[in-house]
Formats: structure tokens, C-alpha cells, sequence
């Protein structure tokens, strides 16, 4: 098991840098940004073999960052592009996936429905 | 040839001056616990006005400070010949909506936040030139409907930056008549649509402070006049970031605008409100000149002004394309 | 616009970026870094305090993050509903962002400002409007690494 306190530097790490981002560069970034950037360089890192070490090391310190979505992607797609080959390619990530998309898509929804935005 | 009112490249004078006759003011709730809470006509509770979406609030706004405008002079809607309006939202929703319920011939006007100086100015015009008697110009803006269409959504945690502006939630209208007692619109100056290059979507004051300075040195040009001229030269809503801008761009104008400068968007809330760099939105110049500035002007503290409303001309979709925030600013002249 | 005249103006248009530099004041780089720091650091910790809650239960490691990932975006769902994550987000930046909970909170934020045009069109095209790019840039990498890996492995 991973210590709290692991995975307490892991993620405030990865969020600075993201802070770091939004405050130094001049361009208009948004959280829409951060995020397709996370999700993105998360899952090029996985590939790569980079994140499974951080991971490793910091646990929900380097699975719940938004990049640690990208990681479960790439994670599930390689493990089915060894069982199924390519089709494997195509179902694999989100199948691992599943479950976090459905809920935050369901979640989502149903919060929609129930609250109303500041009034 | 006729005898045209236009002096000097942009300025239109005035030779009967159309009089403001009568005004009124609705804000929001965070405007009335700025520091000019006490001089609006008209301070709402909530953000929805009784209604269920905030555009609809924001119609709602306009149409009752249109009316609320005519009644303090005793008159109904039907008295004013013509509206003239424009606010925020994509296809002027507001203004298309109030002046559907008014029933009034109207013109819709677009200057992002100068509205309410394009407003007057056109307005002017049309009393000046003999068109018409009576007519009302007025604008508003909704900090929540102005939010979810320019920003994010109103729930998405994001972090403002100290250049960031708070739209205000308020609305102005004002009566011009060809006769009668008030301040007078004496003169006015069309702004130039400019751009600097500026495309940070959370600093709308450096994109339009070299539209304020470009017009307040044309008009002064223009009238051949020096800043103190005027007892008080007023932007927009260029709030603080803007404001320290344009000084710095007077300055290199030959102008010295201070101390009789200011702008609504600094003036509008108190900085302990959590604004950031301070107000902005049509409603912003449309509630101070309809609230406190022609409230000092009637009671004699003020005596000419000069209204510089400034506009971000932005547009998400062409922020998408990679282009610049143009800016433009109005300047009318109002004396007593 | 001649050459010269197109000259002066990105000459004048270079020269009112330096002003609007000198003038703009600064985010507060080190208070916002110690919150998105802070911020970030406790939402990843309470995570796992989750994930080793479900381990000791003796779940898998994989269904031990789904579920805790779930755990995380119905909070967000909830707090972003009640009007609470985006006062966080203020403070926070980053470090409401980049976790899950970030994701989650750009979906309802996006889904819930839209009720008012209708359940299908409003919430549900809405939904994402945030959410569609970041999946849609994780599918990508993802099918793109997956691929590769077909590639070599042939």
C-alpha cells in the first residue's frame, strides 16, 4: 500500500505544474486545456513506460491527476492488444476505462437535474 | 452646402443639445452593496428577477428601467417615439426582447460595453437632427448570462487573474427630449474600431484602453479643448488594469487628464468585493451615468462630463481563429 | 497597408505589449502554487486513503481505482452542484483542475449551466463540451500507443 503521504506529494506535485503552466505562459490557457493536455501526456508517458514508476511510487498521487486517466487508457489498450491484438487496440482503453467515463457521465447528468446554478 | 454639424474628423456638435430629461438605473445585488448602492433607482435581490433564466432577468432589467425612465416624468411608454438598445448577449437578445414587450419603434445598437455611449450619441443625432422629440437610449448586461457565454459556466472552478473583470449585473436607460430641463448632450465623438494586437480573454482593459485614449485625444483635437475643459473625464470600463494603461497612453498624448479622471469600472465596486480588476459591462457605464454621474450633474457637483465608453469588441469564435480583441470607444459630452 | 505603414504599426503594436508588461499586474505565483499545491496534494491523499481503505477489503488493485475514481467524481458532482468546487476552484486553480474531480466538475459545471435549454440539447449535448475534447485526445494517444504495439509486436 502506498503511504498517504506518497501519494499527498505525488498529486501536489502534478497540480503545481499545472499551476505553474496557467501562471507563466501568456497564452489564454483554460481548464479545458489542462485537461486535454494531462490526459494527453499521460497517456504518450504511459506508453512510453514512464508512468507506471510514478504510479509505483505516489499510487492516487499519479491515478487520480487527470494524466493518470490517460495511464488506465493506454494501460487497458496495451493489455488487450496482447490478448486480442488489434482489435484489442480499439476496445482495450475503454474498457478500463469504463467505469470512470459512465460515472462521470451519469453523475453528471443527475447533478444537472437535481442542482441549479447559482441564482 | 448645408451647414454640418460635424467638426474636426470624428465630432458631431450639437446645436440645440438634446436634454436628458429624465433616468433610472436597475442593478444587481453586488452593485447595490458597492459604494453606490444608495443612488440607483432600483437594487434586486436576486440574480433571476422573478423570472426562470437569467437572459430573461436581463430583459427584464431593460424593459423596467425603460419604463421606469419615462415615469419619473410622468410619461408611459407610448410617449417615447423610438428606443434605442443593445446589450451583451449574441443577437442583442435583451434589447430585441424588452423593446418586443415596450411595443416601441426600436433600433438595435452594438459597441459591447460603449453601448450606452452609442446609444446617446445616436440618439443625440436623431433628436438634433429633428426626427424626433422623445426617445430613450438604454443598455444592461447580466454578470451570469454574460459569464456562461464569454467565460465558463458559472459552476466550473476556475481562477481568476488580477486583470480579470466582474460584468455588472445592472441597467440604464436614460430619456432624451428635444426640450425641457436636464443636462444637455452637447457634443459627441464615433470612435475608430482599434486593435493592438491584445488576446488575453481575462484582460478586456488593455484591449480597449488605446480605443479610450485614441478617442478622448481626437475629441479634445477635435473641440480644440484641454482636458480641464471638463470637471470630470470618465471611462467605461476600463477598471484598474486599463485605467493605469490609459493614463500612461495620455500621457504620451500630450494629455493630463488626472485629477478630474476616473473610470466606472474602478468606481462600480468596492475593491473588498472580490472583483479583481473591477467592473465592466454594458450595464457598468449605464448604471454610474444613470446612478450617481447625472444625479452630481442635476445637483450642480458636476457640471460637464465627458462619458468615454469603452467596448471590447470580443468574440469567442474569432478568439477560436487566433485573432485579437479590437476595442472601440464613444465619447459624449454632457453639460449643464 | 503599404510595407512601411505595416511595419510602424507592429513596431506600435510591439511597443503597447511592453506597456501593457509593465503595467499587468502578476498572478501571485507562489500563493497560487502553495494552494494548487496543497489542494491537489489532499484530494490525491483522501484518494488514497480510499484505495487503501478497499485494498485492506481485499479488492484488486485495478477495481480498487475504479471504484475510487467513482468515489471522486460523484463528490465532485456533488460539491460542484451544491455550489462549492468552483469557490475552491478560485483558490485552488490547478489543483482543482488536474485531479479527476477536476474533470468531473468541468462536465456538471458545463451540463448544469445548460438546463435551462432543454434536457437533450441543453444537459446533454452540453455534457461535453469540456469532457469531449479530454476523452477524445485520451481515445487518441491511447489507440495510437495500442497501434505501435501491434506494429512491433507483428
Amino acid at each position: 500500500m502506498t503511504p498517504l503521504y506518497m501519494a499527498f506529494l505525488g498529486g501536489g506535485l502534478l497540480c503545481l505544474i499545472g499551476q505553474l503552466i496557467m501562471d507563466l505562459t501568456k497564452a489564454n490557457i483554460t481548464p479545458g486545456h489542462i485537461l486535454v493536455g494531462y490526459i494527453s501526456i499521460g497517456a504518450v508517458l504511459s506508453g512510453l513506460g514512464l508512468y507506471q514508476p510514478l504510479v509505483d511510487a505516489v499510487g492516487a498521487g499519479a491515478t487520480i491527476p487527470l494524466s493518470g486517466f490517460g495511464h488506465l487508457l493506454v494501460q487497458g489498450t496495451l493489455k488487450a492488444v496482447e490478448s486480442k491484438g488489434l482489435l484489442g487496440a480499439f476496445s482495450g482503453g475503454v474498457e478500463a476505462a469504463a467505469a470512470g467515463i459512465t460515472c462521470a457521465i451519469v453523475f453528471g447528468y443527475v447533478a444537472a437535474v437535481l442542482f441549479n446554478p447559482r441564482d | 452646402m448645408p451647414g454640418f454639424k460635424k467638426k474636426g474628423s470624428q465630432t458631431v456638435v450639437f446645436e440645440k443639445a438634446p436634454v436628458i430629461t429624465s433616468w433610472a438605473s436597475i442593478v444587481g445585488p453586488k452593485e447595490g452593496e458597492g459604494p453606490w448602492g444608495q443612488e440607483f433607482d432600483s437594487v434586486l435581490g436576486d440574480y433571476l428577477y422573478g423570472e426562470d433564466t437569467w437572459e430573461k432577468a436581463e430583459k427584464k432589467m431593460l424593459r423596467e428601467a425603460v419604463k421606469l425612465s419615462l415615469d419619473k416624468r410622468n410619461l408611459q411608454v407610448d410617449d417615447a417615439e423610438i428606443i434605442l438598445a443593445g446589450d451583451l448577449l449574441n443577437q442583442t437578445v435583451s434589447s430585441n426582447y424588452a423593446a418586443r414587450e415596450l411595443a416601441r419603434p426600436f433600433l438595435g445598437l452594438y459597441g459591447a460595453c460603449s453601448t450606452m455611449a452609442e446609444a446617446l450619441l445616436v440618439g443625440a443625432m436623431l433628436v438634433d437632427g429633428n426626427f424626433f422629440n422623445r426617445l430613450v437610449s438604454a443598455t444592461c448586461s447580466h454578470h451570469y448570462a454574460a459569464s456562461r457565454q464569454y467565460r465558463f459556466p458559472t459552476e466550473q472552478g476556475t481562477q481568476p487573474t488580477p486583470s480579470t473583470q466582474w460584468t455588472a449585473t445592472a441597467a440604464g436607460a436614460v430619456v432624451l427630449e428635444w426640450a425641457g430641463v436636464g443636462p444637455r448632450i452637447t457634443a459627441g465623438t464615433i470612435g475608430k474600431v482599434i486593435d493592438m494586437g491584445q488576446s488575453d480573454a481575462a484582460d478586456m482593459g488593455s484591449a480597449m484602453a488605446p480605443a479610450a485614449a485614441d478617442t478622448l485625444k481626437t475629441h479634445l483635437n477635435d473641440l480644440e479643448r484641454l482636458p480641464d475643459y471638463y470637471d470630470l473625464i470618465i471611462t467605461g470600463d476600463l477598471a484598474r488594469v486599463g485605467m493605469a494603461i490609459a493614463e500612461q497612453l495620455f500621457i504620451r498624448d500630450g494629455l493630463s487628464p488626472k485629477p478630474n479622471y476616473s473610470d466606472c469600472g474602478v468606481l462600480l465596486y468596492d475593491e473588498k468585493q472580490d472583483v479583481d480588476a473591477g467592473g465592466c459591462g454594458c450595464g457598468c457605464s449605464a448604471a454610474m451615468l444613470c446612478g450617481p454621474l447625472l444625479k452630481k450633474m442635476q445637483k450642480g457637483e458636476i457640471n460637464k462630463m465627458l462619458l468615454v465608453a469603452t467596448g471590447a469588441l470580443m468574440s469567442p469564435t474569432m478568439a477560436f481563429q487566433g485573432e485579437s480583441i479590437p476595442g472601440i470607444a464613444h465619447a459624449i459630452a454632457i453639460e449643464n | 497597408m503599404n510595407v512601411d505603414a505595416k511595419q510602424m504599426k507592429k513596431i506600435e503594436m510591439q511597443e503597447y505589449q511592453n506597456l501593457v508588461d509593465q503595467i499587468k499586474p502578476k498572478p501571485d505565483i507562489l500563493k497560487n502554487s502553495v494552494w494548487a499545491f496543497m489542494v491537489g496534494g489532499l484530494i490525491c491523499g483522501f484518494a488514497q486513503v480510499l484505495v487503501n481503505y478497499l485494498l485492506s477489503l481485499g479488492m484488486s488493485r485495478t477495481d480498487a481505482g475504479s471504484a475510487v475514481s467513482c468515489i471522486m467524481i460523484f463528490l465532485a458532482a456533488f460539491f460542484t452542484g451544491i455550489g462549492v468546487y468552483d469557490e475552491l476552484g478560485k483558490r485552488a486553480g490547478a489543483g482543482s483542475i488536474v485531479p479527476i474531480t477536476g474533470f468531473a466538475n468541468a462536465i456538471v459545471a458545463s451540463a448544469m449551466e445548460f438546463k435551462r435549454e432543454g434536457y437533450i440539447f441543453g444537459v446533454g449535448a452540453r455534457i461535453f463540451s469540456v469532457a469531449g475534447p479530454t476523452l477524445v485526445f485520451g481515445f487518441a494517444v491511447a489507440v495510437v500507443v495500442g497501434l505501435i504495439k501491434v506494429f512491433l509486436s507483428s
